[in-house]
């Protein structure tokens, strides 16, 4: 084992169930504490990591959506930032943010960028080309468009693109204590050879990531009512 | 109607009811093309006419229609509204007093058919409830129930719904222009036939100032008050009223154009009810033969025309229900085709021809007869001075 990961031990050596390397009900009942703090670490970086991911990407869709040049470099930055193995970036931001909340966000973010942009960009794009033509033949200005027509319309595309980020982003946090910033991978990475205290801390990543999942899709639901509406006439 | 008398008392209307449009020497050329896609076009929409801009693909007649609201910007020349120059509006301020629908429609998926008919209201910032009222009376201006379709996405509709809710929301603020692009090109052709005819006589209340953009000669003969045939390169190759245009086109182009049935398609213009009808000499069983003969007397046809007592038209009697003292119900040959009034001329004609028959009762929406019309009066009305042909929703 690494040094790095600071192995702590965390068994209880006369359990029998413990010291099998069982699934052991009591044991998570008795220890479930060690998890809270950490979950609620995840949730955070997940939460603050997609945030700031969604307002720099949808700006820059935004932007490169009427000045098409820009649609390019965009692509190609963000698809750097997106080939990055997030280990390799947590330790290239080491030196220059330290370690901590700041470095793990910052690596989390530059990861979610590609997928929401190119999803913003693809719902717009998929506008239809007579929609936007009796838009603007009705006396819409570009942005009233923009953000009554254009936008509205992207937005099944776009939510789409936030449930794959955060699914992507639960995971990729697990690996976010390389960088300081704690989390549910702290924890597994404990004593990642304890069945119970991997099984504990894998399903409540897994547990966040479905509702995380489940949180954006009603939300998309409760925004786009008119995808249900189909031929009831 | 009421719906559109309300649309004159309580329907808010910031504009003027119809403009007049005129062209003034429009050129457009595209960036990097040679040849202009208009060229030198110029002619005048007098206020709450239909114009069809009609003519092969490519001869400009969308982007002539386009210029009007700036969607494609003039090159040269002018094009003015109530005597004010576009050019001189802001294109979004502009478009909004202009009514527009095109051919895919364009309705918000997004949003109900109430909001999408209130799209420019809100824009013009109308409170509520002036948007409310505005919308129920603009569905049932276009026949369609408001508390059916209201709260409907445009998913829900059928295409003659959503081309209805089109056309309700092209008229939204009452604009004094309206711009057509092909509106009933999707349309299977029986419901087409209906979408048209329920916008002659939208039109013939609402009274706009229409341009409105089709490929088909027919569409163009039966929508058009006035008719500008443009060909390849945006010239103006006649600009004159359906009947004027059948009857005198200005050049082989033209002619060819609209065919060489423009002689039939001339008595698609006018209805039965709009040519001079023989008197028909009306018999009923037991009448005297005496006055039957002497109704014979003075009538174009050779044999009385059997009604009966709601005047409905039995057959033409044969000489020998005329032999006694009263008429008796001795028929020669049934009455077939028995046409209507509101019968355009042209089916008048299939209908006598197909029955092989050289007249024809005629008969109003009670189903009584009125008169007799023969190939001969067909015939004449093919010399009919264009001028009093009725064109548009006055045809209707």
């Amino acid at each position: 084992m690494s040094p790095l990961l600071a192995q702590v031990e965390i068994r209880e050596r006369d359990d029998t169930c413990v010291a099998d390397n069982g699934f052991c009900p009591d044991w998570i009942a008795d220890n479930f504490d060690r998890y809270v703090d950490p979950f609620f670490q995840h949730v955070l970086l997940t939460v603050v990591a997609m945030g700031i991911g969604f307002a720099i990407s949808f700006t820059l869709a935004l932007v490169a959506y009427r000045r098409r040049w820009l649609i390019n470099p965009v692509t190609q930055v963000t698809g750097v930032l997106y080939t990055i193995p997030s280990i390799a970036a947590f330790f290239l931001l080491l030196p220059i943010t330290g370690r901590g909340f700041l470095t793990a966000t910052i690596a989390l973010v530059s990861y979610v960028l590609l997928i929401i942009f190119r999803n913003v960009l693809t719902g717009l794009d998929n506008v239809p080309a007579d929609i936007k033509d009796a838009g603007r033949g009705m006396g819409l200005t570009d942005r009233q468009l923009l953000w009554r027509v254009e936008v509205p319309l992207a937005l099944p595309e776009i939510m789409a693109g936030l449930r794959i980020a955060a699914t992507t982003t639960v995971g990729l946090a697990t690996l976010a204590f390389f960088a300081g910033a704690g989390g549910l991978g702290e924890q597994i990475f404990a004593d990642i050879t304890f069945k119970s205290n991997v099984v504990v801390a894998g399903v409540l990543a897994v547990l966040l990531a479905a509702a995380l999942d489940g949180l954006i899709l009603l939300a998309q639901r409760a925004v786009t009512p008119w995808t249900r509406a189909v031929s009831a006439a | 109607m009421n719906s559109s008398d309300s649309a004159h008392t309580t329907g808010p209307s910031p504009l003027s009811d119809a403009a007049t449009l005129e062209f003034r020497s429009v050129m457009k050329r595209y960036p990097g093309q040679r040849e202009p896609a208009v060229e030198n076009l110029s002619f005048t929409v007098p206020a709450g006419e239909i114009c069809v801009l009609v003519g092969p693909s490519g001869c400009g007649k969308t982007t002539a229609m386009r210029m009007v609201n700036r969607m494609i910007d003039i090159t040269e020349g002018d094009i003015l509204l109530d005597g004010r120059s576009v050019k001189e509006r802001r294109p979004a301020e502009l478009r909004r007093e202009i009514g527009y629908a095109i051919q895919q429609i364009g309705l918000f998926p997004h949003l109900t058919v109430s909001d999408n008919i209130a799209t420019v209201p809100r824009l013009l910032g109308w409170d509520r409830q002036r948007i409310r009222a505005r919308v129920d009376e603009l569905l049932e201006l276009v026949s369609l129930d408001p508390h059916e379709t209201r709260e409907r996405y445009p998913a829900q509709l059928s295409g003659g719904q959503r081309q209805r809710v089109g056309v309700a929301r092209a008229l939204a603020v009452d604009p004094p222009l309206m711009l057509m692009d092909e509106p009933f090109g999707a349309i299977d052709p029986i419901n087409r036939e209906r979408l048209q005819n329920e916008f002659l006589r939208l039109q013939r209340e609402i009274r706009k100032t229409v341009v409105f953009v089709t490929h088909d000669i027919d569409e163009a003969i039966k929508m058009g008050d006035r008719i500008a045939i443009l060909r390849k390169g945006g010239k103006l190759a006649q600009y004159a009223p359906p009947a004027e245009l059948l009857m005198y086109p200005a050049n082989p182009f033209v002619e060819d154009f609209v065919g060489a049935d423009r002689a039939l398609k001339r008595l698609a213009l006018q209805r039965v009810r709009d040519v001079d009808l023989w008197k028909a000499p009306l018999v009923r069983v037991g009448e005297p033969v005496a006055e039957a003969r002497a109704k014979l007397g003075d009538a174009e046809v050779p044999y009385p025309l059997l009604v009966d007592d709601q005047g409905k038209p039995l057959g033409w009697l044969s000489e020998r229900a005329l032999a006694g003292e009263r008429v008796e119900a001795e028929l020669r040959s049934n009455p077939k085709p028995v046409l209507d009034i509101d019968d355009v001329l042209r089916d008048a004609l299939a209908d006598l021809l197909s029955e092989e028959a050289q007249y024809g009762p005629v008969v109003d929406h009670r189903g009584a007869v009125t008169g007799v019309l023969s190939i001969e009066i067909l015939s004449h009305a093919l010399r009919t001075d264009p001028e009093e042909v009725p064109s548009g929703a006055d045809a209707l």
